[in-house]
């Protein structure tokens, strides 16, 4: 990570700087909005302490979140996984395989005219419920699936 | 140097798909190797897709999303011709830059 | 290591399955369980439930990061001699054409005096051309985790303009019905530890290991579920794999001698297996397990 580019950023309230770093071409846009990885959530060891991390303690069971998961896997590695949130107002979309050594797996944040609707393929340790919860207007919401994980054949 | 993504961006009625293929190892460190000797972490960490110079989407991944991953987007307001960038930084701090236009 | 730990579970999940339908030698084998082996037509809820997702994976398979490789290495000039593939390669259907050459091979190419399979064309292309040593390619002919030869690359991306294309082995070629009837032998012939064949696992319907269905290689439709497989995309290890790789893998788990890279014996087995699947659609590089 490029420190000195971060220290950049977080005082580019001096937009000036940053304008004249892009017109520059020593930043590109694209660059710039990156998010900050949640480091504390990401390497949490359980999925309490990183519902936490990302603030969704108090998440609530929702019937209007969809997450579309194999009920068995065919290959433990190679997980398809499609959330689609049809909470007014969804902002967020974070997905956690609860039984992994660190559950949370990807969030995605969402603006201009995208969709809250994300299709991922996640690693499965074992067996897992795997979830998903959506951020709206502040409050979050989630849902869970089982997906089982079994040994395969040999070839292919 | 990471090699290119492959980027499908399609107008499905109004709505404009966005489909991303990423070639990287994503190694969660918590793997060993064919030899018994632990595999370094090395995954993206973060991302971003922007269409027609607007970030829609921003995501931050761990090491257990799959080995040369694949991610799925929707979005409305775009049109065929759009371009569309898609952005990565992994743990290493290595990163990628990719674009497609809107078919 | 480890993977010879799985293939030598594999071969016992194997003889589980197909001493219970064909008891051959039953006493010969104690590791042999009497498990009962599904037809074809009942498949089992967690078959069904792969396919559910068989379609979404094929739409999006990282296959396509291992064509791009391919194309540019076809495009650009490489090897002792300086020259592209474009410009020198025929794979049967002219110098540098690729449309529809994957589903077409393998065929019987007069300036080698061979029938070559993809793979074994684009090799000799690479060899003849462009000024490569064999036995370089052939000390590494195969990816893994760290490493992906040039020449997968290439097999993906020629395969990759075969896409919804019909399979037309022309069998009517002396040549190539000669290379088709030798790799049917091939197919049947019984040997090793265990007196295996190809077609022990490979030749009737029905039979599986542990989750997998295996294809019955003489019936079309068999041998085009084979035939897509492979370049494929494994998603154990997150390689891409040639068909080449895939008869080797083979004749690991039957535990028989190697077969040589890129040699006849691959391409016989190949014209037989491709050649069964001739009429069927090749939907593009493929996903496995």
């Amino acid at each position: 990570m490029n420190t000195t580019r971060r220290t950049v950023l977080k005082g580019a309230t001096a937009s000036g700087v940053l304008a004249g770093l892009i017109a520059t071409g020593a930043l590109r846009p694209t660059q710039v909005l990156a998010a900050e990885w949640n480091k504390a959530a990401f390497e949490s060891k359980d999925a309490t302490a990183a519902l936490k991390g990302i603030g969704a303690a108090a998440a609530t069971e929702s019937k209007d979140l969809v997450i579309k998961v194999p009920d068995i896997a065919e290959n433990g590695a190679v997980v398809p996984v499609d959330v689609t949130s049809n909470i007014p107002n969804t902002s967020s979309i974070v997905i956690m395989v609860v039984r992994n050594p660190f559950p949370l797996s990807a969030q995605f944040d969402f603006a201009n005219g995208a969709l809250p609707e994300v299709s991922a393929r996640l690693k499965l340790n074992e067996t897992s419920m795997v979830r998903a919860l959506a951020k709206a207007d502040g409050k979050f919401y989630s849902v869970q699936k089982e997906v089982k994980v079994t040994v395969g054949g040999c070839g292919g | 140097m990471a090699d290119p993504m492959k980027i499908r961006a399609t107008m499905k009625g109004d709505v404009a798909e966005i489909r991303v293929l990423m070639s990287h190892p994503m190694e969660s460190g918590l793997r060993k190797d064919a030899a018994g000797n632990a595999v370094p972490a090395h995954f993206i960490q973060s991302m971003a897709v922007e269409v027609g110079g607007k970030k829609i989407v921003d995501g931050q991944l761990a090491g257990s999303v799959s080995r040369n991953p694949v991610f799925g987007f929707k979005m409305k307001g775009a049109k065929a011709g759009d371009k569309v960038v898609v952005n990565w930084v992994d743990s290493k701090g290595d990163k990628r830059t990719d674009e497609a236009a809107i078919a | 290591m480890q993977h010879r730990v799985i293939g030598a579970l594999c071969a016992m999940a194997v003889m589980g399955g197909v001493f219970a339908q064909t008891p051959r030698k039953p006493a010969a084998k104690p590791a042999a369980q009497a498990a009962p082996a599904p037809t074809a037509e009942a498949k089992d809820a967690a078959t069904l439930e792969f396919e559910k997702f068989r379609a979404e994976m094929e739409d999006s398979n990282p296959a396509e990061l291992f064509e791009a490789k391919g194309e540019e290495f076809w495009k650009s000039r490489h090897g002792p001699k300086n020259v592209s593939l474009a410009e020198s390669c025929d794979l049967g259907q002219g110098v540098g054409k690729i449309e529809g050459a994957y589903v077409k091979m393998p065929r019987y190419f007069a300036d080698a005096d061979s029938v070559m399979d993809a793979e074994r064309r684009i090799v000799w292309c690479m060899v003849e051309k462009q000024g490569f040593k064999f036995d370089d390619i052939a000390k590494r002919p195969f990816a893994n985790e760290n490493f992906t030869p040039d020449i997968t690359n290439l097999v993906t991306y020629v395969a990759g303009h075969s896409r919804s294309m019909k399979v037309d082995v022309p069998l009517k070629d002396p040549k190539v019905r000669e290379a088709y009837e030798i790799g049917k032998e091939m197919a049947a012939y019984r040997a090793g530890p265990y007196d295996f064949s190809c077609n022990t696992c490979h030749g009737s319907d029905g039979k599986r290991i542990r989750m997998q269905n295996l294809p019955n290689l003489s019936t079309p439709k068999g041998a085009m579920s084979g035939v897509q497989g492979w370049p494929g995309y494994r998603m154990t290890g997150g390689v891409m794999l040639t068909h080449q790789w895939r008869m080797g893998d083979c004749f690991r788990q039957q535990r028989f001698p190697q077969p040589k890279y890129a040699s006849d014996a691959v391409a016989y087995l190949l014209t037989y297996m491709i050649g069964n699947a001739n009429g069927e659609v090749y939907k593009g590089p493929g996903i496995k397990r």
